[in-house]
């Protein structure tokens, strides 16, 4: 039996944007719902502010949480706690996967797991890139 | 069904900051491409969820699931058949 080739690994690239506002909005009109269904204990803990909450910082990691499931490419469907966006001790955004999320990313070969975040002008960004795959 | 498709319309109008009125669209047209964002479809599940009393799974958490009225309303149907 002739073993299967090993997949080349490929890059892939996830981007996505979020209005802040769309986040105010959400937190206004579902409150704690909104928050603890998308958002993890520690993610909430790093955007509280002593009046409220740094929505530009939801928002960028609700747009981290998209642009990981564009690199995933997921069949079936990932719960927003399984793609966890933490922060090194330099600052840097890292994303932890779990669950659902951990399961695709090993069905896939993902390694190399990449991520980038800013905000200007009411608009968060962010940008995912893993090489996916095994290299040959 | 069709007082199902309604609501989805309507929150949809009142959620789902769509380019096109939810009334003119198809149950069939997608939505992304009528102007749904990844964040907007948060705010149509949360809508939907005090709507009909049902909690969206996790396996229903994909993109397919909001891709148009139809879908949704599927996806709802199985959710008050499991209640």
């Amino acid at each position: 039996m002739t073993p299967a080739s090993p997949c080349p690994a490929e890059l892939r690239v996830g981007t996505d944007l979020v209005s802040v506002s769309d986040v105010d909005d959400a937190i206004e009109r579902f409150g704690d719902r909104y928050l603890r269904r998308v958002y993890t204990q520690r993610e909430l803990d790093s955007c509280r502010m002593h009046d409220g909450w740094a929505t530009w910082r939801l928002a960028a990691r609700f747009a981290a949480k998209e642009a990981t499931v564009k690199v995933l490419r997921p069949v079936d469907g990932i719960a927003y706690h399984s793609i966890e966006v933490v922060n090194d001790a330099d600052g840097a955004p890292r994303i932890e996967l779990s669950g659902g999320a951990l399961a695709r990313a090993l069905d896939v070969g993902l390694h190399q797991l990449s991520l980038s975040v800013s905000h200007d002008g009411g608009i968060a960004v962010a940008m995912c890139a893993a090489m996916i795959g095994t290299h040959q | 069904m069709a007082d199902r498709i309604s609501v989805i319309r309507g929150i949809l109008g009142e959620h789902g900051k769509l380019r096109i009125e939810p009334d003119d669209l198809d149950v069939t047209t997608n939505l992304y491409g009528a102007g749904l964002t990844s964040h907007a479809s948060v705010n149509v599940m949360l809508a939907l969820e005090d709507e009909f009393d049902v909690e969206f799974p996790e396996r229903l958490l994909k993109r397919s699931t909001f891709e148009s009225i139809a879908n949704l309303s599927d996806a709802l149907e199985s959710l008050l058949a499991d209640a």
